[in-house]
């Protein structure tokens, strides 16, 4: 039963491709995860906005985002918007994919931490002679992206994770694009995918880390 | 004016797709649950450090991309044990165990949520401790895990899109078989995703109305 002769050197042989192919990942992930912040941001706006078209646009988009798999979001990047006939190279799909996904489930995330921000504050800013724009972006803004930092920290996990789905849009320069192609010359499927899984688990044990040591020093106060 | 050269096998091709990603959610979610149940409240009685082996093999679930533990599992089945058995099978074990890692830090926070003093209430009236957990942890806790397990299943139900890897065919995989037949990506994708939303919108919103009502 047990004939099976693990071949560590030769998956390991390939480490320094997958660590690029890591490389790439991450610029994926971390990309994906400031322009999604961005959008969130926005849509966290409109979804408060008085027009009720603005309105609906941020809704459906959350909507979408919450409630459909990842992988149809990026198949609808690279397959759905190339009917349109713009075909766009499988990096730009996944970006787009990941991107739209994050600012969805960010909106959310949003929307809750906006809950703890009592209206009495932006009223005091305003009645300080502040407009409606600087009430936000002083007030509330810094506050909500304080409350939602843990959601945030764990949309990144997911943002790395979700980049692993670009390999069926063809993308083949991140950490899962890598290690498929090494298999398919090398068949050492489980050792590579190992190996590639450890790589993934340091990676999001980096932010989970990373990002208590940026809230110790963000959140002294 | 819209034309699709859909058939109608074609639709019964897409239903039974969806038909293998209800069952296989139905069966991880089902099993996970019960998994989660049982790693969540053994987690908190074995004590932090007892605890430790258990709560890192339910972390790496957590960690890994769903494609590279399936793939991973399939590959150590099937090369290292060379066992037979089908993408199905292994499909759903793999979506149990990732359910259950979640379930199980879920169960976690709905046990906690219930106050100690009250659990030690029932303790000092005679309440052994499975009566405690069985009339009175149970009932308080499940209140404030549902809605967090409805996510969870949700999830799962979208997560099930990556089975493909394991040649199981579901709704994702069927519309893409067709996407390569009928050439009609956009229209087949909208079909495909709208299948999702409808099942996925109106339980994550009655999972939002249960967690506000039970939050008064």
């Amino acid at each position: 039963m047990f004939d099976y002769t693990f071949q560590w050197s030769q998956a390991m042989a390939r480490l320094p491709q997958m660590l690029d192919g890591a490389a790439t990942t991450m610029e994926v992930a971390i990309l994906s995860m400031l322009i999604g912040i961005v959008l969130a941001i926005v849509l966290t706006v409109l979804r408060r906005s008085p027009v009720a078209p603005l309105r609906a646009i941020a809704r459906t988009w959350v909507e979408i985002a919450r409630n459909t798999p990842a992988l149809f979001q990026i198949y609808m990047a690279h397959f759905g918007i190339a009917s349109f006939g713009i075909h766009l190279s499988p990096f730009t799909s996944l970006l787009i994919g990941i991107t739209f996904n994050n600012a969805g489930y960010l909106a959310e995330n949003f929307r809750g931490a906006l809950k703890a921000i009592p209206d009495t504050q932006i009223r005091a800013g305003r009645s300080l002679g502040m407009s409606e724009m600087q009430a936000f972006r002083h007030i509330v803004l810094p506050q909500m992206l304080r409350v939602a930092f843990l959601p945030m920290t764990n949309q990144m996990v997911w943002a790395v994770l979700m980049t692993s789905l670009g390999v069926t849009v063809g993308m083949n320069s991140d950490l899962y694009g890598v290690t498929q192609d090494l298999n398919a010359l090398t068949f050492r499927t489980f050792e590579l995918f190992a190996i590639a899984g450890v790589i993934f688990y340091l990676i999001t044990k980096l932010i989970t880390l990373g990002a208590r040591l940026l809230a110790a020093r963000l959140f002294r106060y | 004016m819209f034309s699709t050269s859909l058939t109608l096998s074609d639709v019964v091709f897409l239903a039974q797709g969806a038909g293998m990603t209800i069952l296989v959610t139905a069966l991880s979610v089902a099993t996970g649950t019960v998994l989660g149940v049982i790693f969540g409240v053994l987690r908190l009685q074995l004590g932090t450090i007892l605890a430790m082996p258990l709560v890192f093999f339910l972390d790496i679930f957590r960690s890994i991309p769903l494609l590279i533990q399936l793939v991973l599992a399939n590959a150590f089945v099937g090369m290292v044990l060379q066992l037979e058995t089908s993408g199905f099978t292994i499909a759903c074990i793999v979506l149990s165990l990732y359910t259950a890692s979640y379930c199980a830090e879920i169960v976690r926070g709905g046990i906690q949520a219930v106050p100690s003093t009250t659990r030690r209430a029932a303790r000092s009236l005679g309440m052994t401790w499975f009566q405690d957990m069985r009339y009175i942890v149970a009932p308080l806790a499940t209140r404030i895990a549902l809605p967090s397990w409805i996510g969870l299943a949700l999830g799962v139900m979208k997560d099930s899109a990556l089975v493909y890897v394991v040649q199981v065919t579901e709704l994702l995989k069927s519309t893409q078989i067709l996407i390569t037949r009928l050439q009609e990506p956009l229209f087949l994708l909208l079909v495909c995703g709208a299948f999702y939303f409808l099942i996925s919108f109106p339980l994550a919103r009655f999972g939002g109305y249960l967690e506000k009502r039970w939050s008064k």
